[in-house]
């Protein structure tokens, strides 16, 4: 299972206290994972490392809303699988549900 | 370059064999700082995944121990290795970053449409609405994000004239646009909104040209300046209102002209795509203007 993190840097879209929260206990946590700057800023750019991370098998990601994280790879010409992906909601969700997915 | 283009410096925070683990405070401080300033990071630990490496340049940061030679590199792989303890984690990040050409942190907010495909109907709304072509169709004829660099940062219009609510912004502050579960009485307010449209008289440009016309006229007979631009101000003021458009763009606006020149060229493009997909494999009558919503 592999673990992606988004900064969402470029824009204060994500309440900072959870995404640091949640970056914390990850970096804490002893977990192997990648963290990216933007999300939407890869998209934008159609990153090949969007490629990587969609091919990658059965990954969390902890960023924004599920609908927008899944369509934003589908813009980047890398669509996410439709199984053996979950997307954690920082926007919404507690730190404390973040981490307790993403670790589990 | 454009601000859509180039490849983000990949850092690797090495803590495994020859070399010292951070303490958690410095991993976490690293990270942190690498993160706001628009780098990748991967944290790698044995026996554990993490995504693989493509061709973007990676940089090794770590409290390495000082090695006689340097490691092997994958051939056309770009790795470069900095020992923390040497100096400054941003420096060396930064340093790397411009002999390697990739990607600086950029000041600005990745703002463009994505459209939600398992909502889209094609109907089109959005590309005859949005005034700096945005929106294109692909081979397939199906809706899509052609030249995303035009679109105006923090105007989400198009996403309001959406009958299916189907086009997000994800740096939009409120759901659904921010890509949040659409519900039913999202799709109503919608609904009503292009309702609202069609009885200004088809579409909100064809409303505002009509306006414009009327204001005119009014001004050739009454001769009162200041009646016409407070007829305007108070149209484009509701249609900022009714479509959170902000300033900026409605300052750009094109003329009347300039939209009656742009939608004959794209009703030409139409007809000329709808030509080639008729003489290729398409023997069904071609769209009328109504049903291309133009």
């Amino acid at each position: 299972m592999s673990i992606l993190y988004c900064n969402c840097t470029y824009a204060k879209v994500v309440p900072v206290e959870v995404k640091r929260d949640v970056l914390r206990r990850l970096s804490d946590s002893g977990r192997a994972f990648d963290a990216v700057a933007d999300l939407c800023d890869m998209s934008a750019r159609k990153d090949p490392a969007l490629k990587k991370i969609a091919e990658g098998g059965c990954t969390q990601i902890a960023a924004c809303y599920p609908r927008a994280v899944k369509w934003l790879f589908h813009a980047a010409g890398t669509p996410l699988p439709d199984a053996g992906v979950t997307v954690l909601n920082m926007r919404e969700d507690s730190a404390d549900d973040v981490v307790k997915e993403l670790l589990a | 370059m454009s601000r859509t283009e180039g490849k983000n410096l990949r850092v690797v925070l090495y803590e495994g064999p020859g070399s010292t683990p951070l303490a958690d405070d410095d991993r976490f401080a690293a990270l942190a700082a690498l993160l706001d300033n628009g780098f990748e990071v991967t944290r790698p630990v044995a026996g554990q995944h993490v995504a693989p490496a493509d061709d973007a340049p990676v940089l090794v940061l770590g409290l390495l121990d000082p090695l006689d030679t340097p490691p092997e590199v994958a051939p056309g792989q770009e790795v470069h290795f900095r020992n923390l303890a040497d100096g400054d984690l941003l420096e060396a990040a930064r340093a790397v970053r411009e002999a390697t050409g990739a990607r600086k942190l950029e000041a600005w907010k990745p703002w463009f449409p994505v459209i939600d495909y398992d909502r889209c109907t094609n109907c089109m709304q959005c590309l005859t609405f949005c005034l700096f072509d945005v929106y294109g169709v692909d081979k397939q004829q199906q809706i899509t994000v052609q030249n995303q660099d035009n679109c105006k940062t923090d105007c989400p219009a198009c996403s309001r004239v959406c009958p299916e609510v189907a086009i997000l912004f994800p740096k939009y502050g409120k759901g659904p646009i921010n890509g949040d579960v659409v519900r039913a009485e999202d799709i109503q307010r919608e609904a009503m909104k292009v309702d609202i449209s069609t009885l200004l008289g088809g579409d909100l440009y064809g409303a505002l040209r009509s306006r414009q016309k009327d204001a005119r006229k009014r001004f050739s007979t009454e001769r009162d300046e200041s009646k016409a631009l407070l007829e305007r101000k108070r149209c484009l003021g509701k249609l900022k209102k009714d479509l959170d458009i902000p300033d900026e763009v409605l300052m750009t606006l094109p003329s009347a002209e300039d939209i009656e020149e742009r939608a004959a060229r794209a009703r030409a493009k139409l007809a000329k795509r709808q030509a080639i997909s008729q003489t290729v494999k398409d023997t069904r009558p071609a769209p009328s203007e109504t049903e291309w919503g133009i």
